[in-house]
């Protein structure tokens, strides 16, 4: 068992943090006293209903303006599965937020509010879903308690959605729908009374029968040099130790590897998980690699397997979600983080904008605002080991970082 | 049933991976130690990350001077066991500085003290990094938190504006006079914690366990009444009841609570069971609804 992360996804008010609240109350994950607290407060609000939101939101403001202003993490399990879910807020920086909690992600719920049916809000989260290659969506209609519990509406919102579906690029995406009412619990835990016309797993069922072997994107294995383990201790006077996260596909003892950028071969002598020998690292594990020979390897290296070797350029081009104010224009130069490892990128050139919407794209662009969508290539100060995104999704991703703010302005998807 | 603890080993790569990117992009990196069952939990992920070399940063420890003893004998015998180096910082000393003033009253606590103490420490090593094991599920106001968390100049934390982070890749640029704090174990729930120290039979200090101690009740929260740390009213009566403490805090903002439970397997039996969260028993957070996202905007841990 792995700890499914799931994303979500909603315009305001369509019950994000509701249905969030919703699923901690019915799988008894609420402690008292924070139940107490939600109590509380909805009573001083005036309500006639637990503001299940309240357990969601987390900083002042947000509460005081009854809205999710940035991605909060939640955790709960059951006896199958332990959950973290990414509540990602939908207004302002709605893409920053959706990629962001999306990019850590495997399942996703796209909300839709039954009244108002699939909008253009609906549409960006689809794509930006579609973009990251979350493997497992589901599309929760909410409020059906609004719409008298109507089979017909829900058929209406799904073949609205089928349509979208339709023009998606990365079409292995396993889809499903479920009605339900966060406020009143309808599918969400527990099956509803009220839609005895749907057959259908109830949201929380759905989300405990995704195997693992589906949710998670596999690739070749790359091996990132995070930290060199240079002991000198008598015992381990010549130990030289490769510390990184195995990413894609597990490497043995035995492998033949090759070491980027210097394209030196050898051979793994040993896999390190902390004091106990391993003869394979697999995916997602933490481990320290030793090499037959005595090669130079150092921090932002990469070690794959022979005959398997990733594209090695100095320059590419991305899918890029601008997530800052201040404007990404052609000939602006950035730091890109690729991994772990930094370069100098300059801008060359923006292709087109890309509209969420699935209406088209936009040719004549002078520059990036915040949430815009687009494809750009970058060349480089040196070269970066790289996969295509849809072929890895770790070693096909970057950041942005603008070397005058320290901050994260983007990140990209390399086609 | 044994619950299937394999997602913790992938908790525990992520954690490693983070400590690891820490050492890497940082030059002067610190391992906030409050001598905790999570920060005990962050020296062991340490060790593991960087074996067979020590940890290659020191431990802090932030002494409110009002911590259980058992906690400070805990902490020395650990850091001597595993040669590591400790530094410890006092909040006595920024009283005597005239720097903060001490609270007095029912509700005295020098929780909120320790930022200043905390932020001169930084100032005075001049650590860019400091690693803390806080979690997301341990507060509303930290399910917000980052990874890497950005402190100002003056310790602050901005919650409107945080960097996003994406995937695995940590940003760790910063500008000379700020730091960053590091949460490894974020995506960690108490029950992880306590499983992870189980699997891993790590030791912890003995006040995690049942054990008969001379206690006060006051607003329905048990205090000790072993020391004199604690305010107490004349006619708030002291009695023995077997009682554990979930956090290890400041002993003046630290309540106990009931349990039998003297053996790790017992603890994770109840924590599985309780219904009341760990902070629960932290009146530091009850102080109001936004108490903690206040502290942490100071330059709280």
């Amino acid at each position: 068992m792995e700890v499914l992360k799931i994303a979500t996804a909603g315009s305001v008010d369509d019950g994000k943090s509701t249905l969030i609240g919703r699923i901690l109350y019915d799988t008894k994950s609420l402690t008292t006293d924070k139940l107490e607290a939600i109590e509380k407060t909805s009573k001083q609000r005036g309500y006639d209903y637990l503001d299940f939101s309240l357990a969601t939101d987390g900083l002042v403001a947000e509460r005081e303006q009854g809205i999710t202003i940035d991605v909060a993490h939640i955790y709960f399990s059951t006896s199958k599965k332990s959950y973290i879910i990414a509540d990602t807020p939908g207004h302002v920086e709605y893409t920053r937020n959706m990629v962001t909690g999306a990019s850590t992600s495997q399942a996703s719920i796209i909300l839709i509010d039954a009244r108002k049916g699939v909008i253009e809000q609906t549409n960006r989260h689809f794509f930006i879903n579609n973009l990251l290659r979350i493997k497992d969506v589901v599309v929760a209609i909410n409020k059906m308690d609004l719409v008298d519990y109507s089979e017909d509406v829900y058929n209406k919102i799904k073949a609205d959605f089928e349509d979208l579906m339709s023009k998606r690029d990365y079409q292995d995406q396993s889809i499903s729908f479920i009605p339900v009412s966060a406020l009143k619990g309808d599918n969400v835990v527990n099956p509803s009374k009220n839609m005895p016309w749907y057959k259908g797993e109830t949201l929380l069922d759905h989300l405990e029968k995704l195997d693992k072997a589906d949710i998670f994107n596999v690739g070749t294995p790359r091996f990132p040099v995070q930290y060199v383990i240079r002991p000198k201790t008598d015992e381990y006077h010549d130990f030289r130790g490769y510390a990184g996260k195995v990413y894609g596909g597990n490497l043995s003892v035995g492998d033949e590897v090759v070491v980027l950028p210097s394209l030196t071969k050898s051979k793994i002598k040993e896999i390190y998980f902390y004091d106990e020998k391993y003869e394979t690292a697999s995916r997602r594990s933490s481990v320290t690699i030793t090499l037959e020979d005595d090669v130079n390897v150092s921090r932002g290296d990469m070690i794959v397997k022979e005959n398997d070797l990733p594209t090695i350029e100095k320059q590419f081009t991305a899918n890029v979600c601008w997530m800052d104010s201040k404007q990404l224009t052609p000939g602006a130069k950035y730091i890109v983080q690729h991994g772990i490892n930094k370069v100098l990128a300059k801008v060359d050139n923006i292709h087109h904008k890309i509209h969420p919407d699935y209406s088209g794209i936009e040719e004549e662009v002078s520059g990036l605002g915040m949430n815009d969508i687009a494809q750009v290539s970058f060349k480089l100060n040196k070269p970066i080991y790289y996969d295509k995104f849809k072929n890895h999704r770790t070693n096909g991703s970057f950041i942005i970082i603008d070397s005058q703010s320290n901050n994260t302005v983007g990140a990209g998807f390399i086609q | 049933m044994k619950k299937d603890t394999s997602y913790i080993n992938a908790l525990e790569n992520e954690a490693i991976y983070i400590i690891r990117e820490v050492a890497a992009q940082f030059e002067k990196p610190v391992l906030l130690f409050s001598g905790g069952k999570d920060s005990i939990t962050l020296v062991r992920l340490a060790q593991k990350a960087f074996y067979p070399a020590k940890i290659p940063f020191p431990l802090m420890h932030i002494d409110t001077g009002h911590n259980f003893p058992e906690t400070i004998e805990f902490r020395d015998r650990l850091v001597e066991e595993l040669g590591l180096e400790l530094i410890v910082r006092n909040v006595q000393d920024s009283i005597d500085q005239g720097k903060v003033k001490e609270e007095s009253g029912r509700y005295a606590s020098r929780n909120m003290l320790q930022t200043t103490t905390l932020l001169d420490a930084i100032e005075e090593f001049k650590f860019d990094a400091c690693i803390g094991g806080a979690r997301r599920d341990e507060e509303k106001a930290r399910a917000k938190e980052r990874i890497f968390s950005v402190r100002d100049d003056f310790g602050q934390w901005d919650e409107k504006n945080q960097r996003p982070e994406l995937f695995d890749m940590l940003n760790g640029e910063i500008d000379l006079g700020q730091n960053v704090r590091v949460f490894p174990i974020s995506n960690w729930t108490e029950l992880d914690v306590w499983s992870y120290i189980e699997k891993e039979n790590i030791e912890i200090p003995s006040i995690y366990f049942a054990h008969k101690r001379k206690v006060f009740l006051r607003d329905g929260l048990i205090w000790s009444a072993e020391d004199d740390v604690v305010y107490r009213d004349e006619e708030e009566e002291i009695i023995e009841e077997m009682v554990r403490f979930r956090t290890v805090g400041d002993m003046s903002c630290t309540a106990a609570v009931l349990s039998e439970a003297a053996t790790i397997s017992k603890v994770v039996e109840e924590i599985r069971d309780s219904s009341i969260s760990e902070r629960g028993a932290r009146i530091d957070d009850k102080r109001s609804e936004a108490a903690m996202e206040k502290r942490k905007q100071q330059g709280y841990f």
